[in-house]
């Protein structure tokens, strides 16, 4: 049930003190062996004595994934090389690549939160584990690997790709869980169901741990319909770790954070201040264990909320919810923040309307006005007035509940969305535009 | 029961004419239309020839088309013969959603209109009102 049931399930009290201990050793590690934090940290006039307390952490500087770019490549290794296992890197699509080390000590430490995850769930070392993510300096193919091994499953490393014999495997081998991306799980069920299976009822597959990318509510839930499977969000990122660093149990409420080992703060992407529990900003992550590169409150620019309130699992460590986008994603309209992403989870509720959207942003005069265009599914019914008229009513009622902010909703003819290449554009901000 | 082609507009300058250009330059012949409008879009009801192969064509060009079934009867053009239509529904407590009517010739005109519960043909027959056909209005 679970994988660490001591440290899954400490008291609160106890978890603070182990928090609070293991933090004044990582900002130590950090500043006593990085350069780049000795500098910080004397920029901002603290040293490690100055934490008492978990919230004192507020009075230390923040890192940026720029900070990272620039140590590259070892610049953050708070080890000698000769301690160092394994390096991972990010791709560099927007730069210069981000190089990770970690210590014999750290993938231990990895493949034990990752495992905490399989028992989430319901696997155990009489598990078989499939690992469709990557392999490579890409974190989620090993991280999960190390998951499996800590807990004692029987691993195959399919990695990703040869889809029709990923399928097989899980047809042949019993695989209880399968390890990858939403997008990649969807597609291995699709040929699964192509190639005449029908894996909710053919194979044993009873869980799958998914992340790295975004999904959707309804991605997931056809997941585990078509699967027959519990869906286990996983959260991690190269810089932190990998995959492992919050994990979502049966209860669905959100990923537990592995807070034995990462302490987790909120703040105002824009003041960077601590925003209070509960509410939604930037997620900043504090690693506590982590020798080779550790990292003192990591502005991660995933927007999330963190839920203290207790888990019927009956793990105490705390959650962070579903991640609504990141900051860069964020709108602010008359002074509340809006994530494109829970204008997207509205549409996928309404059936008759088609996943194209497009937010037009406008002030008229000094409020913000928000007018959202949306078309109606091919086989909606456009004959009656009333029709979509209270369609558009339902939708700004649901929207305004949503979001505290009123939308006016717009039913366009299909193709005026406008659709690019790659990504659609979605949205036009045209504020301070006019005169 | 006849089939009118409905189209979804965008209550904007030029939508109506790019859509009866499209049409037109498809060759058909358009027997009849009508507009309902709100602040933000317009639905066209339209009668023409090959309603089901425009409403694909429409929809290939990018419009919201389909195609709707609707009730239509002949009734003298005369004072009263709207009327006598609509005493009938509401008697026989058929709820109309829409209505229109068009003269035909010089001493019939058609009206049609839809109802919430489809097929009424029958219940309109024997109350003695004479259903106008499809071949009535337009070509296949
Ligand atoms: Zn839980």
């Amino acid at each position: 049930m679970y994988y660490q049931p001591d440290i899954e399930t400490m008291s609160r009290e106890e978890l603070s003190k182990l928090q609070l201990e293991r933090m004044k050793w990582s900002l130590s590690q950090a500043y006593e062996n990085v350069d780049f934090f000795k500098r910080s940290f004397d920029g901002a006039g603290v040293t490690p004595d100055d934490l008492e307390s978990l919230e004192d952490l507020a009075k230390f500087p923040f890192i940026v994934k720029q900070d990272m770019r620039d140590a590259y490549p070892y610049d953050l290794f708070a080890v000698p090389m000769k301690e160092v296992a394994r390096i991972h890197a990010s791709s560099g699509t927007t730069g210069q690549a981000t190089v990770v080390g970690h210590t014999a000590r750290d993938l231990e430490n990895w493949g034990d939160c990752f495992a905490r995850g399989i028992a989430m769930v319901g696997g155990s070392d009489e598990s078989t584990l499939q690992v469709s993510y990557g392999y490579g300096l890409f974190t989620g193919g090993l991280g999960a690997h190390a998951g499996g091994e800590a807990m004692g499953c029987t691993v195959i490393p399919t990695s990703s790709g040869n889809t029709k014999r990923q399928v097989q495997f899980l047809a042949d081998c019993g695989t209880d869980i399968l390890a990858c991306t939403p997008s990649y799980a969807l597609y291995i069920a699709d040929t699964a169901i192509e190639m005449g299976y029908d894996p909710a009822k053919d194979f044993k597959i009873s869980g799958v741990i998914c992340g790295a990318e975004p999904a959707s509510e309804n991605m997931r839930q056809e997941i585990s319909d078509k699967l027959g499977v519990q869906y286990c969000d996983v959260y991690g990122l190269s810089e932190i770790m990998g995959p492992g660093v919050a994990m979502e149990c049966a209860e669905r409420g959100g990923l537990h954070i592995a807070e034995d080992q990462f302490y987790c703060e909120i703040v105002d992407p824009d003041t960077g201040e601590v925003l209070p529990e509960g509410e939604w900003g930037e997620l900043v992550i504090t690693t506590l264990t982590r020798e080779c590169t550790p990292l003192i409150r990591y502005r991660t620019r995933d927007v999330t909320r963190i839920v203290s309130e207790p888990c019927a699992c009956g793990r105490t460590h705390r959650k962070i919810d579903r991640l609504r986008g990141r900051t860069d994603d964020m709108l602010i309209i008359r002074g509340v923040n809006v994530f494109p992403s829970q204008i997207e989870q509205v549409i996928t509720a309404f059936p008759e309307v088609a996943t194209q959207y497009q937010i037009i942003l406008t002030n008229k005069g000094p409020l913000d006005h928000v007018e959202l265009h949306v078309e109606t599914e091919p086989d909606y019914p456009i004959d009656t007035v009333r029709k979509l008229e209270d369609l558009k009513r339902r939708l700004e009622a649901e929207l305004k509940a949503n979001l505290q902010v009123a939308v006016d909703v717009k039913i366009v003819e299909p193709k005026t969305i406008e659709r690019s290449m790659g990504k659609a554009k979605r949205v036009i901000d045209k504020r301070g535009e006019q005169a | 029961m006849i089939l009118q082609l409905t189209v979804f507009l965008q209550n904007e300058k030029g939508t109506l004419s790019r859509l009866t250009r499209t049409i037109a330059d498809a060759g058909i012949n358009m027997h009849a239309m009508f507009l309902a409008d709100t602040a933000e879009f317009g639905i066209a009801r339209i009668f023409c020839d090959a309603p089901e192969k425009v409403a694909q064509m429409l929809t290939d060009a990018g419009f919201r088309a389909a195609v709707t079934p609707v009730n239509a009867v002949h009734v003298p053009n005369e004072p009263g013969g709207l009327a006598r239509l609509l005493d009938f529904c509401n008697s026989a407590d058929i709820n109309i959603e829409y209505a229109y009517c068009f003269k035909v010739g010089d001493d019939t005109a058609i009206d049609v209109f839809k109802v919430e519960n489809e097929n009424i043909d029958e219940a309109l027959r024997q109350a003695g009102f004479r259903i106008a056909e499809p071949e009535d209005i337009y070509a296949f």
